[in-house]
């Protein structure tokens, strides 16, 4: 049901320290979200693609998860063009299609497209225990890095726990239909879940007390501390700055079609 | 229900992320260390549950649960729904980084609105029970399209007629959240109560 295919490999961004990584993550990602010039967004979505290259990622993988996106994507480009309001485009019948509706729909394609591969480029490759240490020392509250690791450690348990009642409703004849049967199976499903979640909580909090937790999990191996990081972190400031100066207008500037 | 990136205004993704932050923060401030255990297995379980496509006619949906993961958590669903997006973001790449925000006010308002309107009603009789527990289910979600829409309006004020469309789009997903936290809830009423709000032996 969940897989990580991005999170083990050993290319050069996988090596980088995961506090850099997801620094430049969201701050390129923030970047990119407010961009309102085609160059800096077509710029970013390169930076994107090579990024990615670099973190050697599987490219199957890759359009599957950008695929997601694309159904969305789509949706905007059927709506968007033809509701927004503007000067026209074309015309065909009733249905105007708006100079301003298509701009902004390429827009929203490029920019999501960016930020979805950066993310997965430099952040769906590290490990979710690696993402929550590198969370913490970029000083988010303890008490939810805590929340997360705890979340993360039990999707596949109850991911199991879920499987297995499933299997059991279909072994007894269920099969999912629109009536008021299925959806109070359903119903009683997500509340066994809950009821077991509840019950296994208590038992992992008895047990994580006993062993004399104290709200903090240790980790054995630290952050290498290597001169590539420096470099990563002096490119990826120069990309930034370099998308801020497309953006204003004052390199490679180009004009709205 | 979350919008994805490259869509929302600054200003907008800002203000989503300082309520989210608020909401986060008071979530955490009511969540000793003794319930995170709690809170994140419950949020795993609302994980996966929302992972689960429930038929609807010909297609399929997958539902939100928000109104009953407020009913059980109250404020701290906000971090756990933060979290869950997260995680959302980091397996699936649905959402991102930079909708975090908004998104977790998106879902996580409407629990915690859900939690101060009916959580003292589960407890009464049956039919008052299911009453206020389908419309804790129809709500939330109603009231996460309607942040929805605010969301992309105050971004655009020409995305109205996209809203309009997500919204009534979703009015079946409603009406299904509502039989089914309905159900949910008295289903945990006789098997384990104490998980309820207002619980007393």
């Amino acid at each position: 049901m969940i897989n990580e295919p991005f999170a083990s490999g050993n290319s050069i961004v996988h090596r980088l320290d995961p506090r850099f990584r997801t620094f430049f993550a969201v701050l390129l990602s923030i970047e990119v979200a407010l961009l309102k010039d085609f160059s800096a967004m077509g710029f970013a979505l390169l930076v994107a693609f090579f990024l990615a290259a670099s973190a050697r990622l599987n490219i199957r993988e890759v359009m599957k998860r950008l695929s997601s996106i694309f159904g969305f994507l789509l949706l905007l480009w059927i709506v968007i063009p033809l509701t927004y309001e503007g000067t026209p485009a074309w015309q065909a019948g009733w249905l105007t299609w708006t100079r301003e509706g298509i701009h902004l729909s390429a827009q929203i394609s490029l920019k999501s497209t960016a930020i979805l591969m950066i993310f997965m480029a430099l952040v769906a490759t590290m490990t979710l225990s690696t993402l929550g240490r590198a969370l913490k020392r970029l000083s988010m509250p303890g008490k939810l890095v805590h929340l997360l690791l705890m979340t993360y450690r039990y999707i596949f348990v109850i991911g199991q726990e879920y499987q297995r009642l499933y299997t059991a409703m279909r072994i007894r004849g269920f099969r999912p239909s629109t009536s008021l049967h299925s959806y109070k199976t359903y119903a009683y499903l997500f509340g066994m879940l809950f009821v077991r979640a509840s019950k296994r909580a208590e038992r992992v909090n008895q047990a994580m007390i006993l062993r004399g937790f104290n709200g903090r999990f240790y980790s054995l191996d630290d952050f290498q501390p290597s001169y590539k990081n420096w470099i990563f972190a002096g490119t990826m400031m120069m990309i930034f700055t370099g998308i801020l100066l497309m953006e204003n207008g004052l390199l490679w500037p180009m004009k709205p079609f | 229900m979350h919008i994805s990136e490259g869509v929302l205004s600054g200003q907008v993704l800002v203000a989503g992320g300082v309520l989210a932050a608020a909401g986060t923060a008071i979530g955490l401030k009511k969540m000793d260390y003794e319930r995170v255990a709690e809170v994140g297995i419950l949020a795993s379980a609302f994980f996966v549950a929302s992972l689960i496509n429930v038929r609807i006619g010909v297609s399929s949906a997958h539902l939100i649960l928000n109104g009953i993961l407020g009913l059980l958590l109250g404020w701290a669903a906000f971090p756990a729904i933060f979290v869950a997006l997260i995680l959302q973001a980091v397996l699936f790449q649905f959402g991102g980084i930079t909708v975090l925000g908004v998104n977790t006010v998106i879902m996580a308002l409407p629990s915690v609105i859900c939690y101060y309107l009916f959580s003292n009603i589960i407890f009464k009789s049956n039919s008052l029970a299911i009453t206020a527990a389908f419309l804790g289910g129809f709500l939330s979600v109603l009231f996460s399209g309607l942040l929805l829409g605010v969301a992309l309006i105050f971004t655009e004020e020409s995305f109205f007629e996209m809203v309009l469309l997500i919204v009534g789009a979703n009015f079946p997903v409603m009406v299904i959240e509502g039989i089914v936290t309905a159900f949910c809830v008295m289903f945990l009423r006789k098997v384990r109560p104490e998980m309820l709000p207002g619980y007393v032996k």
